[in-house]
């Protein structure tokens, strides 16, 4: 499959402190990839520089073949990158469906002034209907057709973070960045969650990062693993020889032979 | 649905008070004249308000629409009512492109002190300019409507009516843009701005149009206000004007387009009523009435409005 | 060069007059992160106060000496009247509100505020002017000043050097040192940090009273006294950076050198000129000059 995100030589210091060093990760089309290694890792820096949140001292970024490094995030997005967040960023004051509302009228007219002249609202670019239809249609794949007129405040932790996936879905994005999508979801939750979540944004056909710390949603889920430990890869294979590679056994699972 | 009760109140409105206005007595068209200046002033603090922003300074706007009235006369002879407000929206409107690209980067207490420190800025330089009269300010010139002097019996009901039309015109105006994507994306960048930035809208561009419109608005109101009050001066950039519509925003509340002029007139009225009843207190009623909205209806009156009309 | 002295000698007194003013709403800022319009209202009452006891005093036939005693007093008499009201009445219930929202809430006490002083002291004007003549003209460089100036200076060198006293030497000022720096921590390290609140307020509007009072003898003491002196020091604080009391010296030393500075070479940039250097702060180091607020978001 043709690699449609690059990173290379990625590095990253805060001060004194070192975020990335020498990364590199070509990430292919339509494959699922799982992101492990413990807290500071540098899974999370990672994901910041792919989506232009953070700039990297050093390295490129390219997708599909485009240099997208000094890009912000709001044009990153425009391209085709998304991102979900650990905790999950809704707009409170407004209901469920209207949270899936502005994100589709920033598609629609990349919410511009041109937008007042318009007389009727055509068609989401990339779904080939009108707003209403798709939000219902996304709200449906996520389960989430329930909780429509709620206010997004009064959610429960699980249906947030679906949520806040799902507003990521609203640009048809070609590349999915998940940040912890189960976390904070109970146990018995979490694979029937990843199950609905990958199911919806595998049907739109995009390509799946996912930071994750359970190792079995990892092995479950990910077609391939990328390991970091102290800030650059240490492993980069399928799950099942990801984890059972002794470095990611060591400084990652914690599980001993 | 709600769009239409808008529109039809909006037209119910203008109808009143064309039919109507000439059997007003003088005293009363002029409040309502000052109440569509200062509500278009709160209308546009309404738009900025959706968006999580307040400004301490939207009088920067309303003065130089009021001195850009004033200088038609002044320097260029001409008195009629439209041009004047047209060149109050063009003088605000300008200035509040070149200015927001440097207030589009700032949220809360500091986008608040330093619209506050630009329209003392205006104040400080109005206040020693001799051209235009320093402290004293100036002279309007009588009001004319394509080209024709009104009667003096005919003169407010005219400048009333042009308020009216002009006014009511722009909320509804205002009311379309409410609607779109950009509009929508108010309450969005008061919630979580970074959300928007990484749903690809840039919250920067749309504060900026939010508040070049807002200046625009305010612009139109002070040439409004100068050609019904017939006289300018640098108070109506100093700090107290702009608290006088940030009080009459958050009477009114955001809820629709027509709040802020409701909102506008009532303080007109309480004003007016309060200080002839008793020239030391009122405002101490309106401080009274700002804290007791503040704490107890923190969505402004039209609140009340709202939820009258749903149980109805 | 008698020029530059004049310069210096006028801004030396307006930075000092502006300090004082000023850094009762820096201190307010620093601990209750709220930014307190009734500041102005603090320095009317002050100067009313003081104006009208004073005025009272010396009517009595009281050694005119002691005025300045006298003056002091009814500012911190109207202080710890009117501001344990303000806070404990209102303010105490508001403190989980947003900043803008509490700011507003000041702004419709301050307007209350200013008709209070109109319904107890009247409209009338009062003018004390004797502690301000007794103290006669000294002369620098051939020009010839009130000596009384000089006390407005000693009130802010004691203002500033008392409050930083205050907050590092006592345990009460070091408290409030780190609820400055830092709320959150300093709450989760078990500091009551409201019950500083009241304190803070109290002290903070005194500051202002006290400005209000020892310049009543050097104007005409009448309603409004309070507007000007609000969006001055917003100017001053913000220029020094919100919260930060070396800021509020800074702040004010800039703002008083550069008026000293317009007033004497171009008039008519006087007022212009203050509020210019504040948005030019605001618009490339908004955290002000030494600061410990957040400027924007994105």
């Amino acid at each position: 499959m043709p690699v449609i995100l690059d990173a290379r030589g990625l590095c990253k210091n805060f001060g004194a402190v070192t975020a990335a060093a020498e990364v590199n990760a070509a990430i292919e089309k339509d494959s699922v990839v799982g992101l492990i290694g413990t807290n500071g890792a540098g899974k999370t820096t990672f994901i910041n520089m792919i989506t232009g949140y953070i700039k990297p001292d050093q390295g490129t970024i390219e997708y599909e073949g485009r240099d997208i490094t000094p890009l912000p995030p709001r044009d990153i997005t425009r391209l085709g990158i998304c991102r979900s967040f650990q905790i999950p960023q809704l707009y409170p004051s407004l209901t469920v469906y209207e949270n899936m509302l502005v994100g589709l009228g920033i598609v629609l007219r990349n919410a511009r002034l041109a937008g007042f002249f318009h007389r009727r609202e055509g068609d989401v670019p990339g779904y080939g209907k009108p707003a209403h239809e798709v939000a219902e249609h996304l709200l449906e794949r996520f389960g989430l057709a329930d909780y429509r007129d709620r206010n997004a405040q009064v959610l429960p932790g699980g249906a947030r973070k679906l949520l806040d996936i799902a507003l990521t879905m609203v640009a048809k994005p070609r590349i999915l960045l998940l940040d912890e999508p189960t976390s904070g979801v109970s146990a018995q939750e979490k694979f029937g969650m990843m199950q609905m979540v990958l199911d919806a944004v595998r049907a739109e056909g995009a390509t799946v990062l996912f930071v994750e710390h359970d190792m079995e949603v990892v092995s479950r889920f990910a077609q391939r693993v990328l390991a970091f430990y102290d800030w650059r890869i240490i492993a980069d294979a399928p799950p099942q020889a990801a984890l059972a590679d002794e470095n990611v056994r060591r400084y990652v699972s914690g599980n001993r032979a | 649905m709600r769009r239409d009760r808008t529109v039809v109140l909006v037209g119910v409105i203008l109808a009143a008070l064309l039919a109507g206005g000439p059997f007003l007595p003088q005293w009363a068209m002029f409040i309502v004249t000052i109440a569509f200046a200062q509500g278009l002033v709160a209308l546009g603090l309404m738009l900025l308000l959706r968006a999580g922003l307040i400004s301490f300074g939207q009088a920067l706007y309303y003065c130089l629409g009021a001195y850009a009235a004033g200088a038609l006369g002044r320097f260029v002879g001409i008195g009629d009512i439209l041009v004047q407000m047209l060149a109050g929206a063009l003088a605000a409107g300008t200035a509040a492109f070149i200015l927001g690209f440097l207030l589009a980067k700032y949220r809360g207490i500091f986008f608040g002190l330093l619209s506050l420190a630009l329209s003392m800025i205006l104040y400080g330089l109005l206040v020693k300019n001799e051209a235009l009269g320093s402290t004293d300010g100036f002279n309007i010139l009588p009001s004319t409507l394509f080209g024709i002097r009104p009667g003096p019996d005919w003169v407010r009901y005219t400048v009333m009516a042009s308020a009216a039309v002009v006014s009511l015109a722009l909320a509804l105006i205002v009311h379309r843009y409410l609607r779109t994507p950009l509009g929508r994306l108010a309450p969005a960048i008061k919630d979580n701005e970074i959300r928007v930035e990484y749903m690809g809208a840039s919250a920067r561009y749309a504060v900026h149009v939010k508040y070049v419109i807002a200046a625009v608005l305010a612009g139109v109101g002070g040439a409004l206000a100068a050609t019904t009050v017939g006289h300018i001066d640098p108070d109506m950039a100093f700090w107290t004007t702009s608290g006088e519509f940030i009080f009459v925003t958050i009477l009114a509340g955001t809820g629709n387009v027509i709040a802020p002029f409701a909102g506008a007139f009532i303080y007109g009225a309480i004003r007016t009523t309060a200080y002839d009843l008793s020239p030391n207190t009122w405002q101490l009623s309106l401080g009274t009435a700002l804290l007791l909205i503040i704490v107890f209806l923190p969505e402004g009156l039209w609140s009340l409005f709202k939820r009258h009309a749903r149980h109805s | 060069m008698d020029q530059l002295l004049s310069v210096a000698v006028d801004g030396i007194i307006y930075s000092a007059w502006l300090f004082t003013a000023a850094l009762g709403l820096t201190l307010i800022y620093g601990v209750m992160k709220i930014v307190n319009v009734t500041h102005g209202s603090f320095y009317a009452l002050g100067a009313y106060a003081a104006a009208s006891i004073t005025g009272a005093w010396l009517a009595h036939g009281y050694p005119p000496m002691l005025s300045y005693v006298v003056l002091l007093v009814s500012a911190v008499v109207v202080t710890l009247v009117v501001a344990p009201l303000i806070e404990r009445g209102i303010l105490r219930f508001m403190y989980a509100k947003d900043e803008v929202v509490i700011l507003l809430i000041t702004y419709a006490l301050f307007l209350i505020l200013e008709d209070v002083i109109k319904l107890v002291w009247g409209v009338n004007p009062y003018f004390v002017a004797e502690p301000y003549a007794l103290l006669g003209s000294f002369s620098v460089g051939g020009l010839a000043y009130p000596t009384y100036n000089l006390i407005l200076v000693a009130l802010a060198l004691v203002a500033g050097l008392g409050l930083m006293w205050l907050l590092h030497s006592t345990r009460v000022g070091k408290l409030l040192v780190a609820v400055i720096h830092d709320p959150e921590v300093s709450r989760a390290m078990g500091i009551n940090v409201h019950r500083y609140y009241l304190t803070t307020f109290t002290f903070g509007s005194l500051l202002a009273a006290l400005a209000g009072a020892f310049t009543a003898p050097t104007v005409s003491v009448v309603p409004g006294l309070g507007v000007e002196i609000i969006v001055l020091s917003f100017a001053v604080v913000v220029i020094g950076g919100l919260g930060s009391l070396p800021g509020a010296a800074l702040g004010a030393v800039i703002v008083g050198v550069v008026r000293s500075f317009s007033v004497h070479y171009m008039p008519q940039v006087e007022l212009f000129v203050i509020y210019f250097v504040m948005a030019m702060v605001l618009a490339f180091r908004p955290r002000g000059l030494f600061s410990l607020a957040e400027p924007r978001k994105i």
